[in-house]
């Protein structure tokens, strides 16, 4: 090379082409391995929604058991089905102004400062139509990440069957711990609701008293975690709560309350008719 | 180093003679953090082999142009484009295990044995036997981490890549697994009970002491 290296302008045009070769060989293993990630998120995704709700066996093939499970699109608001385009992703709608609403301070107990106008749900469905399994999209800041996962509920809007999350950056070891199976085996089969209709369900610092009549209602926090388990607990407390799914669970509770009524109602029209 | 080594030194001397954990003593932390099992473990080795050969060639290919005073950060760029690379070939076809390795993957970037052997080897000789010894330093690497992963996870665990070798006492068999083998520190004792041995076998690896500790005082000397 006839400029010599160590001048100013050797430096400088070695630092530049250095960063350049370089940042296109990123650029290029990034953008070219881009579709086959974005098909292991996806699965992955899809992976987690059958583990949540506890529907997951090992070795199963996710995209045939994925199935049974239906996609729905609920308006937060009001908590009724509203129609969307497939591709609508409920991530992006929540940084999307037109698509989303700002959450003041008193109300972002999850810290996720948006959200979105209408929130994705997954229903399991038996053969006969009927919905087993309702599984909702969650997340919230954690300690040093937002963490996104789901949280299944059982026909009957009360009993959780499962909770998981499949991403987030909390410290291995400690945070990281939310995606051990022995602390999510605590979730199915606690409740929501206390007598009184109230949202109960809390992750509490430290061990659950098991002879508590809350204990129903509460899960163990993670040692050595405690904004994390906190964070947890903030979400679980948002998205099931008045801003979150409150008006969706609201409707199916009501729906879920009076089916031997209607059922029967719609007996007595069916043999009329006949 | 005034003569070009021989291919087969620079492979295979890193494993025993002069290994970059248990000689050097560099690149413990990601030797504590991924080995609780041989699944994380393997991963591991394979990239940061393929990273360290990868960049000694690269940082011995272009070792003449690369100004003095900008060297350090040069060799940080190549080694953290191949990282990311890695990274992005993890994430696409080892999904899961790029999951558990979280961080651990990126932090390779800071692998003293990476960066170490770029300065001490790749800057002074040709691409061909830098790349002999990235990968030999690799194959050190890995050969203690394997060690460790073997015994963390077979201890820790009851198992091997997953798969049960020993029955738990919790899953109905006979194993009580101890539990501290899958805790960071137990990897620092493993690495310390490899060194031991090593040392005891090759003498020459014992270091100097670099200066000599005064007896103890004892009680009457404070009368």
């Amino acid at each position: 090379m006839a400029i010599n290296k160590d001048s100013v302008s050797g430096t400088l045009i070695v630092a530049v082409l250095v960063c350049l070769i370089c940042g296109v060989f990123v650029a290029a293993a990034a953008v070219g391995l881009r579709p086959v990630q974005e098909q292991n998120r996806v699965l992955d995704k899809r992976l987690n929604i059958l583990q949540a709700a506890g529907l997951y066996e090992t070795g199963m093939d996710v995209e045939a058991a994925f199935e049974r499970i239906e996609r729905r699109f609920v308006d937060l608001e009001s908590g009724e089905y509203v129609e969307m385009p497939d591709s609508y992703d409920q991530r992006k709608a929540a940084k999307n102004p037109n698509a989303s609403t700002a959450l003041t301070g008193g109300e972002d107990i999850a810290s996720i400062r948006r959200r979105p106008d209408v929130a994705e749900v997954y229903l399991s469905v038996d053969d006969a139509g009927d919905v087993q399994v309702i599984i909702l999209p969650i997340s919230g800041y954690g300690l040093w990440s937002t963490l996104h996962g789901f949280v299944a509920l059982q026909a009957d809007v009360n009993t959780v069957a499962g909770l998981g999350f499949y991403e987030h950056a909390e410290t291995p070891g400690l945070g990281g711990e939310v995606d051990n199976p022995r602390w999510k085996g605590q979730w199915p089969g606690k409740r929501l609701f206390n007598d009184s209709g109230e949202l109960a369900i809390e992750v509490i610092k430290g061990t659950v008293d098991t002879s508590s009549d809350k204990a129903v209602h509460q899960v163990d926090g993670l040692a050595g975690a405690t904004l994390t388990t906190k964070g947890v607990d903030n979400l679980i407390q948002f998205w099931l709560g008045e801003n979150g799914f409150g008006p969706y669970l609201a409707r199916l509770r009501a729906d879920a309350a009076e089916p031997a009524v209607q059922g029967a109602d719609d007996s007595v029209t069916l043999s009329a008719v006949n | 180093m005034a003569e070009v080594a021989k291919a087969k030194d620079l492979l295979f001397k890193p494993i025993i003679e002069n290994n970059p954990i248990a000689l050097q003593i560099i690149g413990i932390c990601s030797a504590l953090a991924v080995t609780s099992n041989m699944k994380t473990t393997v991963a591991m080795c394979v990239a940061l082999t393929l990273v360290t050969m990868f960049s000694n060639f690269f940082v011995s290919l272009i070792r003449n142009q690369i100004p003095g005073s900008i060297r350090i950060i040069v060799q940080m760029t190549i080694i953290a484009s191949l990282v990311i690379v890695v990274d992005q070939f993890l994430r696409a076809y080892a999904y899961d295990i790029s999951k558990q390795m979280s961080v651990f993957v990126g932090l390779i970037i800071t692998n003293c044995i990476v960066m170490g052997r770029a300065e001490a080897f790749a800057m002074k000789n040709p691409p061909i036997p830098s790349a002999l010894d990235g990968f030999g330093n690799g194959l050190g690497y890995s050969f203690i981490l394997l060690i460790l992963g073997f015994s963390r996870e077979l201890i820790g665990s009851g198992s091997l890549f997953g798969v049960t070798i020993l029955e738990k006492i919790t899953d109905g068999g006979w194993y009580i697994p101890n539990g501290m083998m899958l805790l960071p520190p137990s990897a620092f004792f493993l690495i310390g009970f490899i060194i031991w041995v090593i040392r005891a076998v090759k003498k020459d690896q014992v270091e100097q002491d670099q200066f000599r500790i005064t007896a103890n005082s004892r009680v009457s000397d404070a009368f």
